[in-house]
């Protein structure tokens, strides 16, 4: 094969974090490079995600990272089905945090329209974003976002799959060469080429160098479902075996010959800056080699994390905080309040007579509010940094390894080029280690350019972390339906406000003709960030809450008056009746417990949740069981989806429960987890979940899971007390007054 | 100032002042950095180790309060070969990101050495790790297991 130029399969990335598919065009020495820089001796690159050995060793390159989900696994499992390969023959690696490995767009020219691909070939969920990926920001460029849930359903379904099977397609064209025999005699199997009616065979190690000479097709044929082997299996994940002794490296775990440690006071108040700080007591300290002023922070570098930890603890920085060192939560409370009176609200969706159609019917109301969130990983924010000779090295367990290192060059005024970033395992990331949220990675260079030559491990305490976050955002919301006769709804206006502005989550999939939909955005001076399930772990919140207290208004149960406004929505309407069933709705608890149901959709996926409650004598409240029923499509490692089910749930039932981030002086109350309560093991409640196989797309598996515990434990409150909660976290469930007031109000 | 420590069985001589915090020094002057960092008031488990087979808590130990003691890190734990509780954690796929299971493994360890066979209330009494990515369900299933075995 003499041509110079080869079809591979690359994905793009938009600045809203959702993958783009693409197919683009390499010129042949690209191909070169990536092999140089990737493939050991003996190893070739068939495509930039998956390497085959002589020895027939399947390496599949995953563009992610490592946060915990499954990927490390699922994706391969995609690549090795359609690939055929021997799944005992496969190993996984973490993509180097460069272009040629990227799943995001490409700056340099590979235009996805030149590629004989019409905007119908995009999947509807990218379309939107496809445009946003061929913005010139090199910086946004080249992204291996690892977020948005999309891992499997964008680079597995259209990455993965697809590159295994064009693999395969080469191996078979080689084999088939080689016996001069046409290649539709031919068949696959655990690695090996057949042509039964010669009864040759070859295996893949042995067909490489001649596969690697034909251009991988740019759509092979896929294997229907009905074919699948290894996809739809739980098969072991390959990264657990070394967390269970201590061998998984985080970017805590980072070292680096002659490394110093970094520890950093930021200031307080957001957008603070650093006025004064004396230093002379804490340079005498044992250890202590710098001290290191920025603009927001002051950073003391020692021989020693702890010794750089107390020499910071030491200090007392003096901080100019402006006008928002008077902000509290309260404050911030009152934006929200004023913006649903009319100040910024601005029209997002409506259908039918919208609001005109509230003056008919019965009227119900409801104003509902959460509050900030902080992501509290179990990993602090870290980074290393070694700035030498004009080229910056950095080691960090990100969301993203191109995209961390395209910051790191922004920031500090590098070419990519002189930039290498190695992208470490994440001890937790929930969206706070995304692009946009990288202010460890920018201390962390700016410490290292004070001490070039000298590597820092800039380590945020668990008071930094928390209280340098950047926060999931603080929501107002209203509803106000009209009911008809029968009790169903036939208008539905939601006016909401909080840090970001409109977002489709809100829009609702139940079937009600009249409906509005208005959104203001009120920032404030905290920082705000995607946060496990982002938009819908608000909205989510909101919307199920205030379906159920439409439900009762009509004295109807809750999953019938669902069901009712689903009747041409049947994945739906299939996943609540799972939840429901297996929950055993319509059969009686024991004496002093209480369920509650929410359903929603959200990354492609629909979930169902029933949580089961005990509320005691005092108002605390007990989750004993959660039942969730969720519908992704297809599950391709069903053991790792209700896995991401059961994260999804005790993640976001944290936050319902107890999770709180005030503001008072400007700066952030809570500290460490005594004041920010998490869930442990004795209030975990049992979770099964229930897997609905349907037609439907391939959904995210890491964030669904989410949206519907708060207003399912919300709902079951409402039917153990008759007390209604509308402002997050629960707390404790007092038992005066029929329903908690959202603050403000 | 040199304290001597025994770690996995293997005594370091140690230059560090008596209240330097075990978990930093067991991390980053002998190199095991098994023991993970996650909140440093020994609120969260992560840096959980065993000292003469106790489960401690080593971010608020002073190094010269175990001098002399059996230190026992994640490292050790499986040294001679995964231990029952490690398998346990892998048949059950427990791990997501991986990074509270060191300590959640040590203080698990410790727990079925005096209690073999805990209830699910000794359990949730004796674990307060926390785990942010939710593995409990599967932590509660493993030992289940290895209780009744």
């Amino acid at each position: 094969m003499t041509s110079t130029r080869r079809m591979v399969l690359l994905g793009g990335l938009g600045a809203a974090g959702a993958l783009v598919v693409g197919y683009a065009v390499w010129p042949s020495h690209r191909l070169a490079r990536t092999n140089a820089l990737a493939a050991r001796p003996g190893e070739q690159f068939i495509n930039n995600w998956i390497k085959i050995a002589k020895d027939g060793t399947v390496t599949v390159v995953v563009p992610h990272a490592d946060m915990g989900t499954g990927i490390y696994t699922a994706l391969p499992q995609m690549a090795a089905e359609e690939l055929d390969a021997d799944w005992s023959t496969v190993r996984v690696e973490a993509a180097p945090s460069d272009t040629l490995v990227a799943n995001g767009a490409l700056a340099e020219g590979f235009i996805l329209g030149s590629r004989n691909m019409g905007p119908e070939d995009i999947p509807a969920f990218l379309r939107g974003v496809v445009a946003n990926s061929f913005r010139s920001i090199a910086d946004f460029m080249d992204l291996q976002v690892t977020g948005g849930s999309s891992a499997v359903r964008a680079t597995g379904v259209y990455g993965m799959r697809v590159a295994g099977a064009a693999a395969k397609e080469m191996l078979v064209k080689a084999a088939a060469a080689r016996w001069n025999v046409p290649p539709q005699e031919c068949s696959t199997k655990s690695s090996r080429v057949r042509h039964a009616a010669s009864g040759r065979s070859l295996g893949y190690g042995e067909l490489v160098s001649e596969a690697a000479a034909y251009s991988p097709s740019s759509s092979p044929s896929l294997k229907p479902r009905s074919q699948y082997t290894l996809v739809g299996t739980s098969v072991p994940r390959v990264d657990i075996p070394t967390k269970v002794n201590g061998a998984t490296h985080y970017g805590l775990d980072v070292s680096v010959p002659g490394m110093a440690y970094a520890a950093i006071k930021i200031s307080p108040v957001f957008g603070g800056k650093l006025k004064a700080v004396s230093v002379a007591d804490v340079l005498k300290r044992r250890g202590v080699q710098k001290v290191v002023q920025l603009d927001d922070a002051v950073v003391v570098i020692a021989d020693r994390f702890w010794r750089a930890r107390d020499a910071v603890a030491a200090l007392d920085p003096v901080f100019d905080y402006g006008a928002s060192g008077a902000v509290t939560s309260a404050d911030i409370t009152a934006t929200r309040v004023s913006a649903l009176k009319g100040n910024g609200l601005k029209s997002d969706l409506k259908l039918g007579n919208g609001a005109d159609a509230l003056t008919s019917g019965r009227l119900v109301e409801a104003t509902y509010h959460v509050p900030y969130l902080a992501h509290a990983a179990m990993e602090p924010v870290n980074a290393t940094a070694l700035y030498k000779d004009g080229a910056l090295e950095v080691w960090a367990g990100t969301q993203d390894g191109l995209g961390s290192r395209a910051h790191c060059a922004k920031v500090a005024g590098l070419p990519m080029e002189k930039v290498t970033f190695h992208l470490q395992s994440v001890g937790g990331a929930f969206g706070r280690r995304l692009p946009g949220l990288y202010n460890f990675l920018e201390y962390a260079v700016r410490t290292a350019m004070a001490v070039p030559g000298t590597p820092v491990k800039l380590v945020f305490t668990r008071e930094q972390d928390m209280q340098h976050d950047f926060y999931r955002p603080n929501v107002m919301s209203r509803f106000r339906a009209s009911l008809d006769p029968s009790g169903m709804p036939v208008a539905w206006v939601n006016d909401y406000a909080g840090d970001e502005g409109a977002n489709p989550e809100a829009h609702i999939v139940y079937e009600i003709p009249n409906q509005a939909i208005n959104a203001a955005q009120v920032k404030t001076h905290v920082p705000t960030g995607p946060w496990r399930s982002v938009e819908a772990s608000w909205h989510g919140f909101f919307v199920e809450s205030f379906v159920d207290e439409l439900a009762h208004a009509a004295k109807m149960d809750p999953v019938a008056y669902r069901l009712a406004l689903l009747k041409n929505r049947p994945r739906h309407a299939a996943v609540i009746r799972t939840a429901a069933k297996a929950a055993g709705w319509d059969s009686p608890l024991p004496a002093g417990q209480a369920r509650g149901i929410a359903m929603f959709e959200s990354f492609q996926t629909i979930v169902a949740e029933v949580a089961q409650i005990t509320v005691g004598p005092a108002g605390h409240v007990t989750v004993n069981r959660v039942v969730c029923a969720v519908d992704c499509g297809m599950a391709v490692n069903p053991d790792g989806l209700k896995a991401q089910m059961e994260g999804g749930i005790i993640y976001g039932l944290s936050a319902a429960l107890n999770g709180a981030i005030t503001i008072d002086k400007g700066a952030v109350v809570q500290s460490n987890f005594p004041d920010y309560e998490v869930i442990r093991l004795a209030d975990c409640p049992d979770i099964d979940v229930h897997i609905v196989e349907s037609d439907g797309p391939v959904g995210g598996a890491g964030e669904p899971g989410t949206p519907p515990i708060a207003p399912a434990v919300a709902n079951a409150v409402f039917a153990a007390t008759g007390v209604r909660i509308r402002e997050l976290p629960v707390g404790i469930v007092s038992s005066n007054g029929t329903a908690q007031k959202a603050a403000g109000l | 100032m040199t304290i001597q420590l025994k770690i996995n069985g293997v005594s370091h001589d140690l230059d560090v002042e008596p209240d330097a915090p075990l978990l930093w020094v067991i991390r980053d002057e002998v190199g095991l950095t098994g023991t993970k960092f996650g909140c440093g008031i020994a609120q969260c488990g992560a840096c959980t180790v065993h000292i003469n087979g106790q489960a401690q808590r080593s971010c608020v130990i002073p190094v010269s309060s175990v001098a002399g003691a059996e230190i026992t890190t994640i490292e050790g734990l499986g040294a001679a070969g995964l231990t029952p509780v490690q398998q346990a954690w892998i048949d059950h796929q427990v791990p997501q990101c991986g990074y509270c299971q060191s300590g959640m493994i040590m203080a698990v360890s410790a727990l079925l050495k005096t209690n073999p066979n805990p209830t699910d209330e000794d359990l949730a009494s004796a674990i307060t790790n926390i785990c942010r990515c939710g593995t409990y369900p599967r932590i509660r299933a493993a030992v289940r297991s290895l209780a009744q075995a």
